[in-house]
């Protein structure tokens, strides 16, 4: 006979033992060529816990939300495709009776029900589409955004069924034709992946507030809600305030006052 | 099993077993060899007696490189000659996924972790930098797919 059960467990324990300490050894003696502490945020970065959005109907025009999403589409490269079913926005005119379904009753007048409303990704605190997503290229962030990897979208859409806001759009095409200027600091899109707002967070990262909100005139307040003495967790506190299908428990973190 | 093949296993058999064996449809099989043999060979035939390619020159002589007083890049030419994609990799984690956006190189400046506004910002000459190498090495990165490309000439 060959060995026996003990000193078979014996020299397979022994082994493992050497094996792992190898391994770490190899790491102390050469470690790898870059270190995550070679890297920080920058100095003026926006840091908060959970991002939020409340957005003032009362005081935003048909003007203002043009500018709004011109400006976000111009800074994002989103490209102006017209036909319906190909077309990609990120921020967009919405009218009442969609955006708040259920909302409307039939004595409402046809100015109310047809009141053009702004809307875009609500960065969700329990976001459906980060659940569906196969790859994780759709995730949330520390600070609450909901962002996209382009580098891992493969384009399979669970997340656009998933997403009860239809915030996200799919590039059915090229989308570079269809940009009219380009900004050069900001990357495009490809075929065949899923985009949407990211509520900024490349301006974030050096200070600035998102777009929509420096183009609405105080329309748009942009804060922390875990922070109580931001601007938005003021208003939260003191106005009557909306969000978008809340009965679905996505836990939107735009806000509307209508 | 063959009649003559069972001498061959048994021992006791007064039989001669033939040194040579026949080679059953040995042209047949001849022929298929020196046809695999011609078509594995073919690529080589057909670069026999040109030139191998010559080797990858990138270039460096971009007006932004021209007016730097020390020309190098964040981490020493050696290093990113053989790791900067490994270094491209890391960056788009730690930006996209860790929000993370300033890189401190070793010697300890700062730089911004971006393809498009530090690395192309100095190599502005894509063509001349990064796919003299790149189509030497048949690799088809697709950071162009979405990043955009320094305008070039021609």
């Amino acid at each position: 006979m060959g060995i026996s059960r003990r000193e078979f467990l014996k020299i397979a324990g022994a082994s493992a033992i050497v094996g792992l300490g190898g391994i770490s050894a190899i790491e102390i003696l050469h470690p790898g060529q870059f270190e995550a502490s070679q890297v920080s945020r920058g100095p003026k970065a926006l840091v908060g816990k959970r991002w939020a959005m409340v957005i003032d109907m009362k005081k935003l025009d048909k003007q203002t939300m043009q500018k709004c999403i011109d400006a976000c589409h111009r800074i994002h490269n989103v490209p102006d495709i017209e036909k319906p079913k190909e077309e990609i926005k990120w921020i967009w005119k919405e009218t009442f009776e969609h955006a708040f379904p259920g909302q409307e009753h039939e004595y409402m007048g046809e100015d109310i029900k047809h009141l053009p409303l702004l809307v875009l990704c609500n960065q969700c605190d329990n976001p459906a589409c980060v659940r569906v997503c196969p790859t994780k290229a759709t995730y949330k962030r520390e600070d609450g955004i909901v962002m996209m990897d382009m580098h891992r979208c493969i384009g399979c859409r669970f997340c656009m069924a998933a997403c009860p806001f239809g915030a996200r759009s799919f590039n059915w095409r090229d989308p570079r034709p269809f940009i009219k200027e380009e900004n050069k600091e900001y990357p495009t899109r490809m075929k065949g992946v899923v985009e949407k707002c990211t509520f900024c967070y490349e301006r974030l990262a050096v200070g600035l507030q998102p777009a929509c909100v420096e183009e609405s005139k105080g329309a748009i307040i942009f804060g922390d809600l875990e922070d109580p003495d931001s601007e938005v967790s003021k208003i939260l506190h003191s106005k009557y305030t909306i969000r978008r299908k809340s009965e679905l428990g996505t836990r939107p973190s735009v806000y509307y006052i209508v | 099993m063959h009649e003559e093949w069972k001498t061959l296993f048994d021992p006791s058999s007064p039989k001669q077993v033939p040194l040579v064996r026949k080679f059953f449809d040995g042209w047949k099989v001849t022929i298929g060899l020196i046809v695999f043999l011609g078509i594995s060979i073919l690529p080589f035939l057909f670069d026999l007696g040109k030139a191998a390619p010559p080797p990858p020159e990138p270039k460096i002589d971009t007006p932004e490189i021209q007016k730097m007083v020390e020309k190098k890049c964040i981490e020493p030419k050696s290093f990113m000659k053989t790791e900067h994609m490994v270094m491209l990799d890391d960056w788009r984690d730690w930006y996209v996924r860790e929000g993370r956006s300033i890189y401190t190189a070793t010697d300890g400046k700062q730089y911004n972790i971006s393809l498009s506004n530090t690395c192309m910002k100095c190599h502005s000459n894509k063509k001349k930098f990064c796919d003299e190498c790149h189509n030497y090495a048949a690799v088809t990165p697709y950071c162009w797919d979405c990043h955009i490309e320094p305008k070039e000439e021609g």
